[in-house]
């Protein structure tokens, strides 16, 4: 169960990126969260990761409190919390598996980590989630050789090296095109409920957000203007998430 | 209309204004730039002007065995009272030289010509002044070269020499044996442009290899985020100095330990075998490869002081291997011939080895100290109440602070020795102990400081100081600290290379791509882990690039910096510009010229191939 108390985030210019939000998602839940450009989504996904230090409020799951962890508790809890990203954020120069094994990071032995070496288990475990996500045959190529898609299926095959209890997702397919988008979210569908991950995804399309949510948040101005069924957006509550003048599409 | 007129003629009269302002700094200019074509006209200057160029235009490469024919003809300059003396005759077969007159008043000319000398020499025609033999005069357009018959007439100006005793002009022909062959200045260029090459890649290598660590430190972005409370840092900054100094007295011990033990070369050779044997498996077993909960204490515990073990084990390997390498070296050295110079190169690897090690280690064991008590110090702040945080925030400040500023009084005393405790140790442990104190009464307890900041700026400040002293001066302090020579050559731009890379590369670490720093952190990886992943991939190619850059601009430094002693072919360019010997300059230039060129073709190519 990730709870989340109050939670407010100013940033240095005087920005209320977050104001005082407050929702849980028990575990194994496939959440999404909506809104417009600006509206807070990345930074909510970023303070349960501690990326970005939260001004006020609380994060706890299971009992742990983030917010107040130390630099060491917050790596033994980031290990847990896998994170996939709008542009992939690989980085470019290294091999597929290099950026996979990444993903191994926080248990391996810094010492041995810092001249490349992992365990054996590691990186046969490295294959196994490229093989899972379709591009096993990729494994030994720098990774700017690949295409989007291809390269968010790195990103995800990352998060799962983490052995992960939640994965935040942000955006994931912004950058996709509309056929990618659904293989990619299927990938997460699948870890979600097979694997029991909850997941945490941030979406443009509201379409997606029926197809794949269990339940939905929506953020406004950094406030939550809506928490319940993906079925219960009615064009009032649109245009409330969205502002008086978007219309519905597709 | 009318207004727009106005602004116009407005604009003109501005426009002229600044033309005429820019005439009249340029004006200037031309006076203290002395700017004299007068001086260029005058015929002093070109005849010495053409006499230069005409050297440098013949590299003093090649030259070719010569036969050398002197002949003397005796001259009065003025004629004597008593006339003209008869010259003697000459015999039919011997090269031989008529004056005519055969005396002369100074500044008259005489027609000297030659006979009998062999055909197609070529040489100088001289005056030798009867009271000084040794230094002869030369006579402006003097250089005589004999047709097919040996013969040649030349029209001097006698010198204003006067003297009443007998005076000579002096015909030297020379003629070429066979064929050319490299010339004594060729094989000196030669062997100090090789000098030269091999400076500026150990300047390069040597400054890369320490600007690469310092460009992090140097980097905001990387920077920005340390942020430590003030217990943390207070802790780190005494354990630098204690850490420092119990790591050189350990090691310091085992190198003395290694000395007595290394007379023996079985010892050495068995140490050598074993030690990375057993610090091996030993690092294996304190280090193990993953651990997804954290060991009890007792182990934890344990491995540390396993480790602290391996690691002493290791330099007395390290102290044993210098004094192989020593042994080796010497021996190979006299043993190898033309190759002792890798016995030599051993033996000096060994050097540094022996005088480094006990050096790195007590830096090595300063900063792990420093970071086992910084993490302490974060542990105290989490867990300590308020009250006790408080207290302990307050000494340690003070201590830290007093133990910076009593360093730097340390410093000033050794700089500008006033002798005084009150100035050197007194004055500063209270200033820093106070400003420490200030510092943990005005910050709240647990607030983490921006340290890493700090940090940034004290780098990038010592950074740019020692950047803005150029190389040639430092390689002026180096010749006083290492002898004139190619090494404080190397020195010198080794540390401006450090400098300088380090501001460019620090620059390249500002501008990653902060997204895959994000992804590595969000994984649960450390610092040191989100730099070999996230940072280090990225800022390869610009890192090679700007090797490269550095290595082209070493190679023209070196060439230079033997002007105050650096080594290099500098010292033999400067040496011949001094001694107007410009046929030997200008085959340093040409050196010069060449390799400048090849080196920045070889580092276009390379850039091509590896980015």
């Amino acid at each position: 169960m990730l709870q989340i108390k109050n939670l407010t985030k100013i940033y240095d210019g005087g920005v209320k990126a977050l104001d005082n939000v407050s929702f849980e998602v028990p575990d194994g839940e496939f959440l999404a969260v909506i809104g417009l450009s600006g509206s807070g989504k990345s930074t909510l996904l970023r303070c349960i990761n501690r990326l970005i230090e939260p001004t006020e409020g609380q994060i706890l799951w299971n009992g742990e409190n983030i917010t107040s962890a130390s630099q060491d508790e917050m790596r033994r809890i980031r290990r847990k919390i896998g994170m996939v990203f709008q542009h992939f954020n690989l980085v470019h120069r290294s091999k597929v598996i290099t950026n996979v094994l990444a993903g191994r990071l926080g248990y391996v032995n810094p010492a041995w980590s810092l001249i490349n070496r992992f365990p054996k288990e590691d990186i046969e475990k490295a294959l196994q989630q490229l093989k899972r996500v379709g591009i096993a045959d990729k494994a030994y190529q720098r990774a700017d050789e690949l295409s989007g898609g291809q390269q968010q299926r790195v990103g995800i095959a990352r998060a799962l090296m983490q052995d992960p209890k939640m994965i935040l997702a942000d955006e994931p397919v912004a950058s996709l095109d509309p056929v990618l988008a659904h293989s990619i979210m299927s990938h997460l569908e699948d870890i979600n409920k097979n694997d029991g991950v909850t997941v945490l995804c941030s979406l443009h399309f509201l379409d997606l957000v029926h197809r794949y949510a269990d339940r939905v948040v929506a953020l406004n101005g950094g406030k939550l203007v809506f928490e319940g069924n993906p079925k219960d957006i009615d064009d009032k509550k649109f245009k409330e998430i969205y502002g008086r003048d978007a219309e519905r599409v597709g | 209309m009318k207004n727009t007129k106005k602004t116009s003629i407005w604009k003109s009269a501005r426009v002229g204004l600044f033309a005429f302002l820019g005439m009249v700094i340029f004006a200037y200019g031309f006076q203290t730039t002395q700017v004299d074509f007068e001086e260029l006209r005058s015929e002093r200057r070109q005849e010495s002007l053409v006499r230069v160029m005409r050297a440098l235009a013949h590299p003093d490469l090649f030259e070719y065995e010569q036969v050398e024919e002197v002949v003397n003809a005796s001259l009065y300059v003025p004629c004597p009272a008593a006339g003209a003396p008869e010259m003697a005759s000459q015999n039919g077969a011997d090269p031989y030289l008529t004056l005519t007159p055969a005396c002369a008043a100074p500044g008259e000319t005489v027609r000297v010509e030659g006979f009998n000398f062999a055909p197609n020499t070529t040489g100088p025609v001289r005056f030798i002044p009867g009271n000084d033999p040794a230094n002869t005069v030369s006579l402006g357009r003097d250089n005589a070269e004999t047709d097919e018959n040996g013969h040649f007439v030349l029209d001097l100006v006698l010198p204003k020499r006067p003297s009443d005793d007998v005076q000579f002009i002096r015909a030297t022909l020379r003629r070429n044996l066979g064929l050319p062959h490299f010339s004594q200045s060729a094989y000196d260029t030669w062997s100090k442009i090789v000098e030269t090459v091999f400076l500026a890649l150990l300047a390069t290598v040597f400054g890369t290899v320490l600007a690469i660590p310092m460009s992090f430190i140097a980097a905001r972005n990387l920077m920005k985020p340390v942020k430590s409370p003030l217990a943390s840092i207070g802790l780190s900054v005494l354990g630098w100095p204690v850490g420092i100094w119990f790591g050189y007295s350990i090691f310091s011990w085992v190198g003395v330990l290694s000395a007595q033990a290394g007379s023996n070369l079985w010892v050495n050779l068995l140490s050598i075998f074993a030690i990375p044997v057993i610090t091996l498996y030993g690092f294996r077993w304190a280090v193990p490869p993953e651990e997804p909960n954290l060991p009890s204490r007792l182990v934890r515990f344990t491995r540390l002081a396993a480790l602290f073990g391996l690691v002493v084990l290791a330099f007395f390997g390290l102290f044993q291997l210098a004094s192989l390498f020593q042994v080796v070296g010497t021996a190979l050295q006299a043993g190898l011939g033309a190759f002792g110079f890798l016995g030599y190169f051993l033996f000096q690897v060994g050097d540094i080895v022996a005088i480094s090690t006990a050096g790195l280690g007590a830096l090595a064991v300063g900063a792990a100290l420093s970071s086992f008590l910084g993490r302490i110090g974060q542990l105290a702040t989490e867990r300590l109440p308020l009250a006790t945080l408080k207290a302990l925030n307050l000494v340690l400040a003070a201590a830290a602070m007093a133990t910076i500023f009593g360093l730097i009084g340390q410093l000033i005393e050794w700089l500008y020795q006033p002798g005084n405790p009150v100035y050197t140790v007194w004055g500063p442990l209270i200033i820093g102990a106070t400003l420490g104190m200030v510092l943990a009464v005005f910050t709240k307890a647990k607030e983490a400081l921006p340290v890493g900041m700090v940090i940034y700026s004290v780098t990038r400040t010592f950074l740019n100081a020692l950047r803005s002293v150029e190389a040639l001066v430092m390689a002026i302090v180096f010749v006083i600290a290492v002898g004139i020579g190619p090494f404080a050559g190397m020195m010198a731009l080794g540390l401006h290379t450090i400098v300088s890379l380090a501001k460019l590369y620090s620059e390249q670490v500002e501008s990653i791509a902060s997204g895959p720093l994000e992804a590595i952190e969000a994984t649960g990886a450390n610092r040191l882990q989100t730099i070999i992943y996230a940072v280090i991939p990225q800022i390869v190619p610009p890192y090679i690039s700007y090797t490269m850059y550095r290595w082209d601009i070493n190679v023209r430094m070196s060439t230079i910096i033997g002007f105050v002693g650096g080594g290099g072919i500098g010292f033999l360019l400067q040496q011949n510009i001094n001694l107007l010997n410009y046929r030997g300059a200008s085959a340093q230039m040409l050196a010069i010229a060449v390799v400048v060129s090849l080196m920045d073709y070889i580092s276009s190519e390379l850039r091509e191939r590896v980015i």
